[in-house]
């Protein structure tokens, strides 16, 4: 087997893994960045929740619309992920529990009535295709819709960059001097949560948050920089993307996992080998005079 | 437009309705350099927040005059600033002319020009690339004090700046407060350190929940006054009960 066939021909053939890859890297592109900012607010456990959040809502525009419906179930998916983070926020304002014990609660609420929700209409298979997303399904109109939101990603960062990242970085200057800093947590938790609805018909609700941190921790051992980070992030995701759908072709695995796993070998390698992971430190080089 | 002074009348601030600070009443003058004194759980964190309009009062009222609150500059005690994030010691300073280019403006040329230079007279000349985990405790409040140079507020709140700081850092940031003090800017420095209050700092408040004494640091840094100072009860009383001063700011 030439390396063409290897690597590149599969996309020549099929029109439905070269649409997976287009989406993989749209997802990366607008995920990547999302999940280091998530990671560097040290709310990655909060993906985690937001995307099983997400779950009723896809629910109700499945039984809404009768089976398996992007739009239907992106919408619904945006609003229940939405509702969670505003009522979480909501909750650790008003009351002593901090932001991540009320997401907690709200998030195991919303996982169990999203199955119960599913469980009442679909299939079993209809279920597993909510949890674990179908990526070789995705035809145009899905791609269309994970491009858009990609775009709105990556504008709405730009445009919100410093007082995003002053928000993170010391969130009582951002109070002093310009007012309100609550605004654009909520701007960035929309972000998180629109990037989830995009994940899931390519990931599933549950593994759609892989591809947002284990990318971002990537980053935090290769980079110095958020802009390096960021880029890192994004390339990670979309080199997972092209190796998983690869492996998953020749070997016939199941797609979405796959790329996951990828991501996650190019996690343990990026331990091993980064430049401040574990081998530096069993490899120790002699200091500098200053 | 004229310099006014900044008045505290009668000024309450309760937690959960334990005053912290009592019936405070007394003004900053324009260009003043006040240092407030007291012991811990005096009020004194309190009332810089108050100053910055981030608490409520319980009763009372501050009248800032002309400054506006873009015109504060304030350094919290521990700042909750994530010391390891990927930032640059420029990009931080930079966020000192925050009034000129705002959340989305571009940031002038003048502006990258002031940052280093406000980056050099707190001794850190070369160091805008370096990311602000690589400081060192003195380091970084060195480079808090340049972002504050660069916010050009008229009323500038320091809350513990010393603390955990070495005697040369120290003695640099003071310099910076005293070119602060020349430059007509209102400095308010909440300090524990007694002599280097009498060294620096023309006006003190001894606070102590209620105000032991504010005035000239010479009349106030009495013996007498530090001593009825360190004997505030520490607890609070859980059966207290309602302070009926009557509040003579609505008079």
């Amino acid at each position: 087997m030439t390396v063409y066939q290897l690597f590149i021909l599969p996309f020549v053939e099929y029109g439905f893994l070269r649409r997976a890859l287009i989406a993989c890297v749209a997802l990366g592109l607008g995920s990547g960045p999302v999940g280091v900012l998530l990671m560097l607010r040290r709310m990655s456990l909060v993906g985690d929740a937001m995307s099983h959040a997400v779950l009723p809502g896809a629910a109700i525009g499945f039984l809404i619309a009768g089976g398996l419906s992007l739009p239907a179930m992106g919408l619904g998916g945006l609003v229940a992920g939405l509702s969670v983070a505003l009522l979480s926020g909501l909750v650790s304002r008003s009351t002593p529990l901090r932001e991540d014990a009320s997401f907690a609660s709200f998030y195991l609420t919303s996982l169990a009535l999203g199955v119960l929700i599913v469980s009442l209409r679909g299939s079993n298979i209809d279920l597993l295709h909510v949890l674990f997303g179908t990526i070789l399904a995705i035809d145009a109109k899905a791609l269309y819709f994970i491009g858009a939101i990609t775009s709105i990603t990556v504008i709405t960062l730009a445009v919100i960059y410093r007082p995003l990242v002053v928000e993170c970085f010391d969130p009582g200057f951002l109070r002093a001097v310009a007012g309100q800093g609550s605004l654009y947590h909520f701007l960035f938790l929309f972000l998180v949560v629109l990037n989830l609805v995009a994940g899931f018909q390519a990931l599933g609700t549950l593994m759609a948050v892989g591809l947002m941190m284990l990318p971002a921790t990537v980053a935090q051992l290769w980079a110095r920089s958020l802009p390096g980070m960021m880029l890192t992030a994004a390339a990670t995701a979309a080199v997972s993307g092209y190796i998983g759908l690869i492996v998953s072709y020749h070997l016939g695995f199941a797609s979405g996992p796959t790329i996951i796993l990828t991501a996650s070998v190019i996690y343990g390698c990026s331990l091993l080998i980064g430049p401040s992971a574990a081998m530096r430190r069993l490899l120790p080089r002699p200091h500098l005079t200053g | 437009m004229s310099p006014s002074s900044i008045h505290l009348q009668d000024v309450t601030i309760a937690f959960d309705r334990h005053p912290a600070v009592h019936h405070l009443s007394g003004s900053f003058v324009p260009g003043s350099l006040t240092a407030i004194v007291g012991p811990n759980g005096a009020g004194k964190s309190t009332l810089l927040r108050a100053l910055m309009n981030d608490l409520p009062l319980a009763s009372g009222r501050i009248d800032r005059g002309h400054v506006m609150p873009t015109d504060i500059g304030y350094l919290p005690q521990a700042a909750d600033i994530d010391r390891r994030f990927p930032i640059t010691v420029g990009d931080v300073v930079l966020l000192g002319s925050w009034r000129q280019a705002g959340a989305f403006r571009a940031v002038s040329e003048g502006s990258v020009s002031e940052a280093r230079r406000a980056l050099s007279s707190v001794g850190l000349t070369g160091f805008e690339q370096r990311l602000i985990g690589t400081l060192s405790a003195g380091q970084f409040q060195r480079v808090l004090f340049a972002r504050l140079l660069l916010q050009n507020a008229k009323l500038i709140l320091l809350d513990e700046p010393f603390t955990a700081i070495d005697a040369r850092t120290t003695h640099d940031l003071l310099q910076v407060v005293r070119r602060w003090h020349q430059d007509g800017r209102t400095v308010i420095a909440v300090l524990h350190d007694v002599e280097q209050v009498r060294a620096h700092f023309p006006q003190t408040l001894l606070l102590a929940r209620e105000p032991v004494a504010w005035g000239p640091t010479a009349t106030t840094m009495t013996s007498d006054y530090l001593m009825r100072a360190r004997l505030m009860a520490e607890r609070w009383d859980e059966t207290a009960a309602i302070c009926d001063v009557p509040d003579q700011s609505a008079a």
